[in-house]
């Protein structure tokens, strides 16, 4: 949000009423409902036992999810330190006018349209030694590539994945970013004798500060979410190096379903998001005003 | 600090065929060294286009520009050394007012003393020595557009300092602040200063010679006395002015002037040939006089506006109106009556086509 | 001023469009395949080009049915969406007001619940007020993760924009809706075009609570892909063609908001 002084004016609160309406119907009801359930144990419909925080107590000593958890962390780190650096750079490559600036949109858009089960199945079979293209390259460059067997490259190709999916987002909303930043500050920057670089670091990341927090915080949120994509191409493997907190939580309430369990693993997922992105945030923000106030250089 | 010439034309198509194909039609001018220049006209004129093409933002499609004698019409903006300030301020926002200043000279490798001097004359010169070390993004429009103004002027070589309408996003009670800063540059700097605006009363007291512009084409270049007193097209005569000159459609029978259902002798000394004119008198030239005086048109009076410092006085015959400015208290005329304006006087012009011919 | 012909950033670009279009183009190359030769070798372009899997897809109104409830519900989300995010995001833009910052993070919370959480609540709310198996369901309950998104992007854009265009707008007499729809929103066309490219982005590809909401009459096209496992393994073949359908509505639409996200906004009405 920007941080000049607006005027305060409750009847705004008209304003974002139906967005309320509509955010409280979809999300503060079923939260309640999973409230509710976390703190119960359901053996049946008709009985239920109130049984506090013991569910919560039993899955944070849970060992395995430790593991899952840090797998998780470990993966979103990465995510963002590729996909990043790459949709910025991407950003500032695509033509900003004609017909290649439509083109352009289009074909890096596409990876972001395709349902994520078809993401996991094209990547299943692209990387497959017997009918896949990436598969059978690697195999005829002597590289022993297997993501079935190997953990690494299991590892390395749901990044790969990923970045192949997703980068785009990044890059949409950085285009978008620098497609608003108006011709005078490039003139002004020219006339002043920036070099490329200068007008990158002084002209065009700053107006961009805003759509690249929300490509931050979008892409941390959902690869920590991840569910589909790693569960179609590894299936969480081998063993269980590519398995990260949603298929955890959906091996633990399929398995066992039982909803107690399962809804105060949801919860105990919801509030470490939360929680991650509050740090973020704030920080983001933190970093904004400090280097407001302390002057750049 | 240079002397601009242009001789050029800029068509919006390759093969112009009529006037409107042109965004600037033909023209031949020439900036002074050291002076100041305003060009005045309403939206979409070619004003802004001109300046850019001075600037080197933009290329005209025929003819060039000379800086100095030098053709620099290949040049780039930065290669011919101008300074541009745009219509809303545009500086670095992750900088402080100092680091803005200081970012064209560090770009030519000056030696860091070097450029804190300067930075330091800049900044004082701009009354905002106090503020150097805030970040430049925190300031008011009008600390921003000086901050614009002074990375054009904190180069000691630059040859001149374009505005584009600059005070636009500024607040009214702060331009006319802006505006003696601007003056006071003027003075001190000696610089070539090239305004773009819409505004005639910035213009004229900002330039010392004003080009009023009018679709494409400069209709007259003169100082405001110029433009005031000869405006060399009735266009001038229109926009400036406050209010704008009057105009009545006549024809001339040799030595007299018909208008409004009145025959008037024409003044000594002007002689008008037959045909149709525009007659051209300044409300500011127009008095009242007795009745029947000659040159004087009995016209009725439809309003009069005491504006304080004085009064307006609007009157209609025949369809045509004049409109009169007088001291405060120099008349007792009401709505409805008649009143005699005196409108041939040596202030007088006329026009054929809406070019001055007398 | 010349500008040299080959760029590295040129060079850069054409690198990712070979990287993006790879897998899909070895998708699209195994949807002119039969399955057999899928199976049996490895080669670079279809030996026998069939259109078989096309047809397929085309004709069998199970199949098809799934891609026009998909883009029915996808629609309707991202038309509410839209029309929800705008005012919102223009209170947060514009004014401070009682609990301002909190309910804009509690938005941003909306999108960061994993979707599995409200599988069950969503169930039974939608079960019991009889609205399971439609496409209103579905875009109702994609409102929860797409309007905090619309709403943030919106704002983004709208902070972007000076105040003084909309006091000059009051100046000159416009009221509050027609100074809205007429002025400000071509402004912040581009940020429109995102938002709304976004909203049915993530609407569309949503496959989890849109396959459990839904049954028969609305079942998305990304649920009836999911059942192309039969007893000769997996279908790749018509599997591939249907993947490669999903993307052409896709494509649709960020072409038509292209020019949106492109031009960016004008500075002034004027």
């Amino acid at each position: 949000m920007s941080t000049t002084t607006k005027p305060v004016n409750q009847k705004a609160w008209f304003l974002i009423l139906p967005m309320l309406l509509c955010v409280a119907f979809s999300a503060v009801l079923p939260l309640m409902v999973v409230v509710n359930y976390s703190v119960q144990d359901i053996i049946s419909p008709e009985r239920r036992v109130f049984v506090g925080t013991e569910w919560f107590t039993a899955i944070m000593r849970d060992e395995e999810l430790h593991g899952a958890l840090l797998r998780q962390i470990t993966y979103s780190f990465a995510v963002l330190a590729v996909e990043l650096p790459l949709g910025i750079l991407l950003a500032l490559s695509m033509p900003a006018k004609g017909w290649k600036s439509s083109a352009a949109l289009v074909i890096v858009s596409l990876s972001l349209l395709i349902p994520w089960n078809v993401v996991g199945t094209i990547w299943q079979i692209f990387g497959r030694t017997d009918i896949g293209l990436m598969g059978a390259a690697l195999q005829g460059m002597g590289i022993e590539y297997s993501y079935t067997g190997n953990a690494l490259h299991a590892w390395l190709t749901v990044l790969l994945m990923d970045v192949w999916h997703w980068t785009p987002l990044v890059a949409l909303l950085g285009y978008a970013g620098l497609r608003s930043i108006p011709d005078a500050y490039y003139q002004a920057a020219s006339i002043d004798g920036a070099s490329k670089f200068d007008v990158f670091r002084y002209v065009q990341l700053p107006k961009m500060r805003g759509v690249l927090m929300i490509a931050v915080l979008l892409r941390f949120m959902d690869s920590f979410m991840i569910y589909t994509e790693p569960f179609v191409l590894t299936g969480g493997g081998p063993g269980n190096s590519t398995t990260f907190l949603s298929q955890f939580l959906t091996q633990k309430a399929v398995g066992q379903f039982d909803l107690g369990p399962a809804a105060a693993f949801s919860l105990i997922y919801f509030l470490i998001i939360l929680l991650m992105c509050f740090v973020l945030y704030n920080w983001m923000q933190r970093v904004g005003t400090q280097a407001k106030e302390a002057g750049h250089e | 600090m240079a002397r601009i010439e242009l001789d050029l034309a800029h068509a919006y198509r390759p093969k112009p065929q009529q006037d409107s194909d042109y965004a600037l039609l033909p023209l031949k001018m020439t900036f002074e060294d050291g002076g100041a220049y305003a060009l005045l006209g309403p939206s979409g004129c070619g004003k802004t286009t001109l300046l850019n093409i001075m600037s080197g933002l933009v290329m005209p499609s025929q003819g060039g520009v000379k800086f100095d004698g030098q053709d620099v019409t290949q040049r780039s903006p930065q290669q011919r050394n101008i300074a541009q300030v745009f219509q809303f301020p545009v500086i670095y926002d992750t900088m402080t007012v100092a680091e803005n200043l200081a970012f064209p000279l560090r770009n030519r490798k000056m030696p860091a003393d070097q450029i804190k001097q300067r930075v330091g004359v800049i900044a004082e010169m701009l009354e905002m020595s106090g503020q150097l070390n805030q970040r430049a993004s925190n300031l008011a429009a009008d600390a921003k557009q000086k901050i614009s103004l002074g990375r054009g002027l904190v180069r000691p070589d630059v040859s001149a300092v374009l505005f584009d309408e600059p005070l636009t996003v500024i607040d009214p009670h702060l331009k006319w602040q802006l505006r003696r800063k601007l003056k006071q540059i003027h003075h001190e700097l000696k610089l070539t200063l090239i305004y773009v605006t819409h505004d005639q009363v910035e213009a004229l007291t900002f330039a010392e010679q004003v080009v009023v512009m009018t679709r494409g084409r400069a209709v007259q270049v003169g100082s405001a006395a110029d433009l005031f007193e000869r405006p060399s097209h009735t266009f001038v005569g229109h926009f400036i002015g406050s209010p704008g000159m009057n105009f009545l459609a006549g024809r001339s029978k040799g030595s007299a002037f018909e208008t409004a259902g009145a025959t008037l002798p024409l003044a000594a000394g002007i002689e008008l040939p037959m045909g149709d004119y525009k007659l051209g008198v300044r409300p500011e030239y127009v008095t009242l006089a007795n009745a029947d005086t000659p040159g004087a048109l009995p016209m009725a009076v439809s309003q009069v506006q005491d504006v304080g410092t004085h009064v307006i006085l609007s009157a209609a015959r025949d369809g045509a109106l004049v409109k009169a400015r007088l001291a405060p208290d120099s008349t007792q005329l009401q709505v409805g009556d008649t009143a005699w304006l005196q409108v041939m006087g040596s202030h007088t012009c006329f026009y054929k086509n809406d070019e001055i011919v007398a | 001023m010349n500008k040299p012909k080959f760029q590295k950033r040129s060079l850069f670009m054409l690198a990712y469009v070979v990287f993006a279009l790879l897998p899909i183009y070895w998708m699209v190359n195994m949807s002119f395949k039969t399955n057999n030769e899928i199976l049996a070798g490895f080669t670079l372009f279809p030996n026998h080009f069939t259109w078989d899997n096309y047809k397929t897809i085309l004709t069998d109104p199970a199949w098809y049915s799934g891609y026009i409830n998909s883009l029915i519900y996808v629609g309707i989300n991202t038309v509410i969406s839209l029309i929800v995010a705008l005012p919102a995001a223009y209170a947060f833009s514009r004014y401070t007001f009682l609990g301002d910052k909190h309910v804009f993070f509690w938005l941003l919370t909306n999108r960061m619940t994993p979707p599995a959480v409200f599988l069950l609540p969503f169930f039974q709310l939608y079960t019991s007020v009889g609205l399971m198996d439609t496409h209103i369901a579905v875009a109702l309950v994609h409102l929860l993760f797409n309007v905090p998104l619309a709403v943030w992007i919106l704002e983004g854009f709208m902070s972007g924009i000076p105040r003084e265009i909309d006091e000059t707008a009051y100046i000159d007499g416009y009221s509050f809706p027609r100074f809205f729809v007429q002025i400000f929103i071509p402004l912040i066309k581009a940020g429109v075009g995102v938002a709304a490219f976004f909203c049915f982005m993530f609407s569309w590809v949503e496959l989890l609570l849109a396959r459990t909401l839904t049954s028969v009459n609305a079942k998305p096209i990304a649920a009836t892909m999911t059942r192309t496992i039969s007893a000769s393994g997996m279908d790749w073949a018509t599997l591939a063609a249907a993947g490669v359908l999903t993307i052409v509505p896709g494509a649709i639409v960020i072409w038509f908001v292209r020019n949106y996200i492109a031009k960016g906004f004008a500075m002034g009405r004027v």
